[in-house]
């Protein structure tokens, strides 16, 4: 599992461009994921590999299609030291695991990094480094692997309602 | 106890005191879908389970992004959620009014005090008629096609005070530009704006939503414009509703606030590739640019193509070698161009003139870069790649600096033409 790092303010324009977004299957998304931005990711992404990046990733476009491109090429896991708030949603409903890391600066690409959910850690070059835990409302979704799964079954909300 | 505007509205719909901080299952009065993201909130709606959606009269949906079809998948997708429309009794504005975000407003589908959702970034912009409006992605959006609520994370605020007078040929747009580059392109990630003080007041409600518009650009949930008399006016016209007082209290616990003067403000421009990256017009005058584009949910109003068209003034032609696109938000806003006979002004001077959608601005149907071109855009983001090739380069500016780039090729300070 490797690390493809990229910086700050990583919009949802460079994860997937507007002119494939009549696309809606992740696997075809993700042959164009950073495409013009990053060409060799969507060839040499791997299951299980990581996307990090600096502040404020995710900014933009509502588009879930970027998720959806991630997901397509494998990645499971998004480590950011900040999310932009609809992509961080958007990721959390499409049962990618979007990771709030406030070390992330340390993480250079192609590092080697596992991921310890649990124990609230990923493991870069043999260093810990802590993430923040999703907040409690997104917890359920996640471990029920998406809005999907856990809105499924559901016959009504209790509006009003609060977590 | 002493509350923010967002704390006042999400208060108000779940019918008891909730403050920054908590998470409700709040409902939702309004839910936007396009034919971008739209198609994929059906799906998702159907993977849940969904039969009917909660209540048809609350979703409004449209297309504007690949309008008329550019592709035989846009095609598709505009006949599959007509089809959608048709079984669930949604009324579907189709591809005929215009952009989703102008339509929504003019149309009275937004009013003070309500939450709306958009699976659209720029959903925001009904911040401008006082509702809370937020845009989500397609899969939140299933969730509130079936249930009607969704949630929502009461946000903290900043206050944003705005006082002083626009200076000729500065405005709104100009406004937004310097805020996002003072507070920056996450300065307000999870938190609503509230836009008070002399400017905003005395701003039209086109300028309005030109600011609630582009409060995503500096990461916020919402941009809220206190109504007052003239909101009231605007919504009144369009929808049968009484006046309610709703403003922030002075004491509210604001995250954050902030004074702004306009009085000296010189126009902005936001320099590639990010929104924040924002400087005097000054700075930058003489770039020479390949396309202009008069337009988009941020400026494309009569008022967006009145303030190009005075700057254009007698002149015969837009320079030489530079295209103009220019792309009026709605149905309704091209006729009262074409009446007042800014049209034809735009027209004769050279440009090209298209029916309303979100054109260049949604980089993949028309007026693409190549690479090395440069745009300048009265539209709301410049991120590489936003407008086509990710060698090129996209300035975002007022429509003033952009007629007035128009009229030279290059980026010009309005004030000087």
């Amino acid at each position: 599992m490797r690390v493809w790092k990229f910086g700050d303010d990583i919009d949802t324009d460079a994860i997937i461009p507007g002119r494939f977004l009549t696309i809606y299957d992740p696997a075809e998304l993700a042959k164009h994921a950073f495409e013009g931005t990053r060409d060799e990711f969507a060839k040499g992404a791997r299951e299980g590999d990581i996307v990090v990046g600096g502040s404020n990733f995710g900014c933009g476009s509502s588009r879930e299609h970027a998720p959806l491109a991630l997901l397509g090429t494998g990645i499971r896991v998004v480590v950011a030291k900040s999310f932009a708030r609809i992509f961080y949603r958007n990721a959390v409903n499409t049962g990618l695991l979007p990771l709030v890391c406030p070390g992330a600066d340390e993480i250079r690409d192609g590092d080697a990094v596992s991921v310890d959910i649990g124990g609230g850690f990923i493991e870069v070059n043999g260093k810990r480094l802590p993430v923040e835990p999703v907040p409690g409302f997104l917890k359920k979704i996640v471990e029920a692997g998406g809005l999907v799964a856990y809105a499924k079954d559901l016959d009504r909300v209790e509006t009003c309602s609060t977590e | 106890m002493a509350a923010t505007i967002a704390e006042k509205i999400f208060s108000q719909r779940c019918g008891r005191a909730v403050r920054a901080g908590d998470v409700v299952m709040a409902p939702v009065d309004a839910a936007m879908i396009h034919d971008i993201t739209g198609p994929l909130a059906v799906r998702v709606f159907r993977e849940m389970g969904g039969a009917r959606v909660y209540d048809p009269g609350r979703i409004i949906m449209l297309f504007d992004h690949q309008i008329p079809a550019d592709s035989i998948p846009a095609a598709e997708n505009h006949v599959f959620m007509r089809q959608f429309a048709e079984e669930q009794e949604i009324h579907n504005y189709d591809l005929l009014e215009g952009v989703c975000h102008q339509v929504v407003m003019e149309k009275g589908r937004a009013a003070p005090g309500e939450i709306i959702v958009g699976t659209d970034s720029h959903t925001c912009t009904y911040g401008a008629a006082g509702a809370f409006a937020t845009g989500i992605g397609s899969t939140d959006m299933g969730f509130v096609l079936k249930f009607g609520a969704l949630y929502f994370r009461v946000p903290e605020s900043i206050h944003l005070e705005v006082n002083g007078t626009f200076g000729r040929r500065v405005g709104a747009k100009d406004l937004i530009l310097s805020l996002a580059g003072d507070i920056g392109a996450d300065g307000a990630t999870y938190m609503a704006l509230e836009f008070t003080g002399r400017a905003m007041r005395e701003m039209n409600m086109a300028g309005r939503m030109t600011c609630a518009n582009m409060a995503i650009e500096m990461g916020a949930k919402a941009g809220i414009v206190p109504p007052d008399a003239a909101t009231w006016e605007y919504v009144a016209a369009r929808r049968n509703i009484e006046p309610f007082d709703l403003a922030g209290d002075p004491d509210a616990a604001y995250a954050e606030s902030r004074q702004y003067n306009v009085t000296d403000l010189a126009p902005q421009v936001a320099v590639p590739h990010n929104v924040d990256n924002v400087v005097d017009v000054g700075d930058v005058a003489g770039t020479k640019v390949d396309q202009i584009f008069i337009g988009s949910c941020t400026n494309g109003r009569y008022e967006d193509l009145a303030e190009a068209a005075e700057v254009l003034g007698t002149a015969d032609a837009f320079a030489t070698g530079v295209r103009v696109i220019v792309i009026p938000a709605s149905r309704t806003e091209y006729l009262k161009a074409l009446r007042a006979g800014l049209i034809e002004r735009f027209v004769e001077a050279g440009a090209l003139v298209e029916a309303p959608c979100c054109g260049p601005c949604m980089g993949g149907a028309f007026g693409l870069l190549a690479p090395g071109e440069v745009s300048l855009s009265t539209s709301n983001r410049n991120f590489r790649g936003r407008q086509g090739s990710t060698q090129a380069s996209v300035y975002l500016a007022s429509p003033a600096t952009a007629a007035a780039s128009a009229l030279y090729g290059e980026i010009t300070d309005p004030r000087e033409v």
